[in-house]
């Protein structure tokens, strides 16, 4: 049995830590966080410059060509230092459609210019206060025009372009949209995460482009979700990871009563009970990444138990990080609150805890009809 | 990253399968395993079972073969307890001499008590147990008081342990008492085994919560062991204690009992206000968290055996299975009578009754948090020894034992 990483792919993750590490990349969520760009475009190119945007492209379309570990190790990486780029919209979720359900001319015309990062891709879900469903969609594509609005787009008003979901008909498809082109308005939306922008997209009659064939748009769209689900659980686990790190070199040095912190039990235990959380995690998070980079039959029941594993632990580090800090986790000078937001929006972001909980176990019923 | 055997691990695989499924049944579910009439009855089948083991060149896999093993391979033994997994076999009663006693005698008995003893605790043929806490010395193992007194090269026992698990049919014990009260806390206590059925070794049984009583009150009066049965030297008994400690933690794997395929299927066939059970969100949403952990003790551990399989040591992830598992055991015993609302709570002294695994469970899970060092004592270590966080705070050091406060005093 060989259920870890290869020495290349650990060689990788080290990198990517060390690169990110010398760049302040936590820094630089803070001051995207703080002024008024939507990302920080200098990380990105750097980025891009280092290969990660084009890590799991096939090298005809520009790509380097290596599998999914590897970008699961960097999207550990790009968590656990907060990352404040279009890195998840881009790769975990436009690029994948596009791989996974693009023409061949779509593929030619798009994945060189995301594998280099200089184009960047979203994907527009949300409609209202609630999950999307198959039949609470209302975006509607006619003649392949698109009219309707999605909000809380991640990276929608920085993206080139955007994967939709709209109904045809009954059926729910999934449309390529240019966001320059006409029909296409957008709005800056504030969130509880400023690290990362959002926006609402309203599309008045915009062109589409057809992705996969339309009436398996439903069904195409579990299957790169659950793909993107393993690459987000990676990256709530970096941050999950960093919030225990964080909690515990504080209780090391802060004293009270004449003593460590770190002696208390309560916050022994504390640290422990997150120990526990990240271990589960990881554990669950490998499982995942095996699956996604073999192609796994078990995908979709490995991907919603990453995903619900690795947001629990990334709550549970990342809140009690900032009881760890006392008065001072509830600072803005403080880090810890922009692990607590980040949290919140990676949770959030394609799906609540509950929906994929709901996921995993609709997933077993499958695979275990009685 | 792959799940694949390697050449010479996919051979160990089949040899030790095609042995089993000539030697014993497959299960048929996962609620199908071994059962025993009576304690009495179980012990008996482990012990023709063990000899089969034995004779085959199964048994104590690791151990050196003068001793019965076999010289394996740690990935070797992890092979071995998946496929054994898959059948219907006999267990228990072994652990404390072949996971505990064991390991000790190996490291700090005689040549010639190696040859005495191991071979018949390979085999089956003699059951061990530990007697290690007392009263007033659980969790807090240091703090023991049966009094060891050597006169020319025999030691005088006085005293009385608790909790020992299968004292009552036990041959041989594993003892740690103090020799000196006057040294500090860690320092004045000495180790050894001895015969139950020596002289002033009184067993009497304690009712557990489940009605039964696997475990013991062990009274020593003026108990007589020679100095060869010492295991350490005199006032080492801490360090000794620790080995078997470590060994301990090392055997205790997951929490038996109902686990989430029982609670899922429990759910998927009953009814709950109307619908399935499965129907309802709380439900799901439950089941969900248990999957997600007993998934992630399932892949930690392959991460372990990976660890192994590669020559590493293994990482510290096994010190979570207790905690995880017994919690979560405890959980889904409550679940599973729940959802069989108030006949959850009747009693059956039918094994194949809904609520029997269940209520086994309800019992089991109190215990297993406890013994072999409870969640806090594990949460202590996982916070110290894995994390590196300070010590706690105690009130007994630099002080000699007999001045320490304690409960009695
Ligand atoms: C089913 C079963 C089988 C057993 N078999 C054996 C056996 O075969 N041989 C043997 O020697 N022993 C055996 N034991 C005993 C077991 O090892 C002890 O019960 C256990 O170590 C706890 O000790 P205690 O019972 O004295 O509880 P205590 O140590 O008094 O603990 C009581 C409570 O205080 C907490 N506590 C204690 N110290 C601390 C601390 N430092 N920090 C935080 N919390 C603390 C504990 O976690 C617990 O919740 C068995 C126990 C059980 C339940």
């Amino acid at each position: 049995m060989n259920f870890e990483f290869s020495a290349e792919q650990i060689q990788l993750k080290d990198i990517a830590r060390k690169f990110l590490e010398k760049e302040d990349s936590v820094k630089r969520a803070r001051a995207v966080l703080e002024g008024e760009t939507s990302y920080d475009e200098e990380l990105w190119k750097l980025i891009g410059e280092m290969g990660f945007t084009a890590t799991a492209i096939p090298e005809k379309y520009d790509g380097l060509g290596l599998g999914y570990l590897e970008l699961c190790v960097i999207a550990e990486e790009l968590g656990r230092s907060l990352a404040p780029t279009p890195f998840s919209s881009s790769v975990y979720l436009a690029t994948e459609f596009l791989l996974k359900l693009g023409s061949e001319e779509m593929k030619q015309n798009y994945l060189p210019k995301l594998a280099s990062g200089s184009l960047i891709g979203t994907f527009a879900h949300t409609e209202g206060n609630t999950s999307p469903t198959e039949e609470n969609i209302s975006c509607e594509v006619k003649d392949n025009l698109i009219n309707g609005i999605k909000i809380v787009v991640p990276d929608g008003d920085v993206a080139d372009f955007t994967i939709v979901t709209a109904k045809e008909g009954n059926d729910v498809g999934l449309y390529l949209v240019d966001l320059n082109s006409d029909g296409v308005e957008i709005v800056n939306q504030q969130t509880l995460d400023p690290s990362r922008s959002h926006a609402s997209l309203i599309f008045k009659g915009a062109k589409t482009i057809t992705l996969g064939s339309a009436n398996e748009g439903w069904d195409n769209l579990q299957n790169i979700l659950d793909r993107a689900a393993v690459l987000f659980a990676f990256e709530q686990l970096g941050g999950a990871e960093a919030s225990m790190d964080m909690a515990k070199e504080y209780a090391m040095g802060r004293f009270a009563f004449g003593r460590s912190i770190a002696s208390f039990q309560a916050i022994k235990h504390k640290l422990a009970d997150m120990y526990i959380a990240v271990e589960l995690a990881r554990s669950n998070c490998y499982y995942g990444a095996w699956a996604l980079s073999t192609d796994a039959p078990e995908l979709a029941t490995a991907a919603a138990t990453s995903r619900v594993s690795a947001s629990q632990a990334f709550n549970e580090c990342s809140k009690e990080n900032i009881q760890t800090h006392g008065g001072m986790g509830f600072t803005w000078e403080f880090d810890c609150h922009l692990y607590y937001r980040r949290c919140r929006q990676l949770a959030a972001n394609i799906g609540s805890q509950s929906i994929w909980k709901d996921k995993l176990i609709s997933s077993l019923e499958r695979a275990n009809q009685l | 990253m792959d799940f694949n055997d390697t050449t010479e691990e996919a051979k160990f695989r089949k040899e030790a399968y095609e042995w089993l499924k000539a030697n014993a049944d497959l299960k048929e579910g996962p609620k199908d395993g071994w059962r025993s009439a009576s304690e009495e009855e179980g012990l008996e089948q482990v012990k023709v079972w063990q000899n089969k083991l034995y004779e085959s060149g199964w048994a104590c896999m690791h151990w050196p073969k003068e001793f019965g093993g076999r010289e394996s391979t740690p990935i070797e033994r992890v092979i071995w307890g998946q496929e054994i997994s898959k059948f219907k076999v006999p267990g228990g009663y072994l652990e404390i001499g072949q996971g505990m006693a064991g390991p000790v005698m190996m490291m700090y008995a005689t040549e010639e008590q190696k040859a005495r003893h191991l071979p018949p605790m390979a085999r089956g043929e003699e059951i061990w147990c530990q007697l290690f806490s007392e009263p007033g010395a659980g969790s807090d193992l240091a703090g023991l008081k049966t009094k060891s007194v050597l006169e020319g090269d025999t030691w005088t026992i006085n005293g009385q342990k608790i909790w020992t698990s299968g004292a009552h049919f036990s041959d041989w014990g594993i003892l740690v008492t103090r020799s000196d009260p006057t040294a500090h806390k860690h320092k004045g206590l000495t180790y050894f085994f001895l015969d139950m059925k020596s002289p002033g070794v009184e067993v009497r049984p304690i009712k557990q919560i489940s009605g039964g009583a696997n475990f013991n009150e062990v009274y020593f009066t003026d108990v007589k062991i020679p100095d060869s049965q010492r295991l350490g030297a005199v006032g080492d008994g801490w360090k000794v204690s620790l080995t078997t400690l470590m060994n301990e933690r090392l055997a205790v794997g997951d929490a038996s009992g109902p686990d989430f395929q029982e609670a899922f299927t429990l759910a998927r066939g009953q009814d709950l206000n109307g619908s399935l059970a499965i129907e309802n969100g709380a439900v799901r949403e439950k089941l969900a968290d248990w999957y997600c952990q007993q998934s992630g003790l399932k892949f930690a551990k392959y991460r372990n055996i990976s660890a192994l399989s590669r020559g590493e040591t293994p990482g510290p992830q096994s010190s979570i299975t207790k905690i995880v598992s017994g919690n979560k055991l405890q959980e889904i015993a409550n679940f599973g009578m729940d959802l069989m609302d108030s006949a959850g709570i009747l009693r059956s002294d039918e094994p194949d009754a809904d609520q029997s695994m269940y209520q086994y469970g309800f019992y089991g899970a109190a215990g297993i948090r406890i013994a072999g060092g409870t969640d806090e004592i594990l949460k202590n270590i996982i916070s110290e020894q894995v994390l590196g966080m300070p010590q706690d705070m105690r009130a007994d050091k630099g002080i000699p034992f007999n001045e320490i406060p304690s409960s009695n005093k």
